[in-house]
């Protein structure tokens, strides 16, 4: 894997692959000394054209706890605000000799475009409305660590589908990994054309939450709402939100989850945030593990050192190889004789 | 088998062709009471002893040496597995495995760890077991026993506990489970 742009072009096998790389990591964390020496002398730059806490900080977090350097870049104090063009920046913050950019950006599209033009490896930290990878596969684990395999999990994602690239990301992470994901939402939050998309729509959250394994919450992204895409947010939270009296028609193993900010009395009441139940707190934690599985499988494998017989003369490929079968007996003494 | 040849072993591809069986069950047991019996020497007593298997080829020999242990003291000593792969100065000359597991049993300050291993090459896993071991606490000591000692070493490492010297030469590997010690060779897959 040479870039991480978006869940739709991994595989199954690669998401199983990092997600068994984020267990790994996760034990990293809960040592004594949580650093361990892998990323040792690279190098990781932000590119973030957009705001950030917890994506950022986690990053951040993750790239430390591998001992890699990193370099902060926000736009707001550096030459974008002089008019530099996105190409000029990435192309400057590559000479410096970084090893991996991590993109967050307004427009769909701009981590790929980054990856055309630099020889790093990009990781999309989200990016307009397309996808947000490491975030569907922190919510892969979390899913994964409470309730175990996702194959045929009932998932509904609730809210802003239209506007989210979380719920792309997820969506396309949730069905690689067998679930079935219900996106629940009125008509004008939903995407125009859903086509391909392999999911099930429903409008009327209370007409799905008894069977659900997993709801997930999204912003309701209040500076959208001059769009008019809902009457009003109490009209929203009346309907879509997850009050008090929806938690009790849940399953008793349900889980309820968030990417985060959350608008605590719009799309999740107050308390709900706060039961046991709600893994919003461990999709944070995770999300440092698995973006620290991230980097590591884009940085770590390092420069593939060539077998030994390519370097070593006398090594065992420059010789003919005697012939040998597995079943031949040993041709020296053994123990017994 | 070190881990320098793990990478060119199953499941990576390629594969071990025994050709000379070096050890036997019995041999194998045999000596891992011996150097059970010389951690209690050496220890007066395995109070703060705790052993460690390095994933992967080290983790039996731990749990067998925790067995001895038991039997000859009384008590098992705590015993847990460590994944070196991200200590490692050579990272991405083997995969890092999903199967193996670090676990640590407790806290390592002032305590005695025993890091065991099936086979000491190069040093470099134990270089990085020191390493990882640091992130846990600060032993009071750390020793080392292996099954095989084969000699080729890059870095100032030392055995205190060692099963059987085995000379060989660096293209050789040698192959060290509980049911036995071969020594051979790794062939990547359909070279044979």
């Amino acid at each position: 894997m040479k870039h991480l742009l978006a869940v739709a072009d991994l595989t199954r096998d690669e998401v199983d692959h990092l997600l068994g790389l984020t267990d790994a990591f996760a034990e990293v964390g809960r040592r004594r000394v949580p650093k361990v020496p892998a990323l040792q002398g690279r190098t990781v730059s932000w590119l973030f054209y957009e705001d950030s806490t917890r994506t950022r900080l986690s990053f951040e977090q993750a790239a430390k706890r591998l001992s890699a350097d990193t370099l902060n870049f926000s736009v707001s104090s550096s030459s974008v605000s002089k008019g530099e063009s996105l190409r000029d920046t990435v192309q400057t913050i590559e000479a410096m000799g970084v090893d991996a950019i991590v993109v967050r950006h307004t427009s769909s599209g701009v981590p790929a475009q980054v990856a055309r033009w630099v020889d790093a490896a990009v990781v999309n930290a989200g990016d307009g409305w397309h996808e947000h990878p490491t975030q569907a596969l922190l919510d892969c684990y979390t899913i994964r660590a409470h309730l175990g395999d996702l194959e045929g999990m009932r998932i509904a994602i609730v809210g802003d589908i239209a506007h989210s690239r979380v719920a792309r990301s997820d969506v396309w992470a949730f069905s690689l990994l067998g679930a079935e994901v219900t996106l629940v939402a009125p008509p004008t939050l939903l995407p125009p054309n859903l086509d391909g998309w392999p999911v099930r729509v429903s409008h009327d959250l209370d007409a799905v939450l008894g069977d659900l394994d997993v709801v997930y919450l999204l912003r309701m992204q209040r500076e959208r709402m001059t769009e008019a895409l809902v009457p009003s947010l109490r009209e929203y939270t009346a309907r879509y939100g997850l009050t008090a009296r929806r938690v009790d028609t849940m399953g008793d193993k349900s889980l309820v989850m968030h990417p985060g900010p959350m608008n605590r009395g719009v799309e999740i009441a107050a308390d709900v945030a706060e039961l046991p139940r709600s893994a919003v707190i461990d999709q944070v934690r995770n999300g440092v593990a698995v973006r620290m599985a991230v980097l590591f499988e884009l940085l770590g494998s390092g420069p593939v050192v060539p077998p030994r017989s390519a370097t070593t003369p006398g090594g065992p490929a420059d010789r003919p190889l005697p012939v040998l079968t597995p079943s031949s007996p040993p041709a020296g003494p053994s123990a017994d004789q | 088998m070190a881990e320098r040849e793990r990478r060119n072993s199953p499941p990576f591809g390629g594969v071990f062709i025994a050709r000379t069986q070096v050890l036997d069950f019995n041999d194998v047991r045999r000596a891992v009471w011996r150097m059970a019996n010389e951690v209690v020497e050496a220890n007066q007593g395995i109070e703060d002893v705790v052993l460690i298997g390095l994933q992967t080829g080290g983790v039996p020999f731990a749990d067998e040496m925790a067995n001895a242990l038991e039997k000859i003291d009384g008590v098992r000593p705590p015993t847990g597995t460590l994944d070196v792969a991200f200590h490692r100065d050579d990272i991405g000359l083997r995969p890092v495995l999903q199967s193996t597991v670090t676990a640590i049993p407790c806290d390592l300050t002032g305590k005695v760890v025993v890091l065991v291993d099936d086979v000491l090459f190069t040093g470099r896993t134990i270089r990085a077991a020191l390493d990882a071991v640091h992130t846990y606490g600060r032993p009071r000591a750390v020793q080392l026993a292996v099954m095989i000692d084969r000699g080729h070493r890059e870095l100032p490492i030392r055995p205190d506990y060692v099963g059987k010297n085995l000379p060989t030469r660096r293209d050789e590997a040698v192959n060290a489970t509980l049911d036995g010690v071969e020594i051979g060779e790794v062939h990547k897959e359909g070279r044979w």
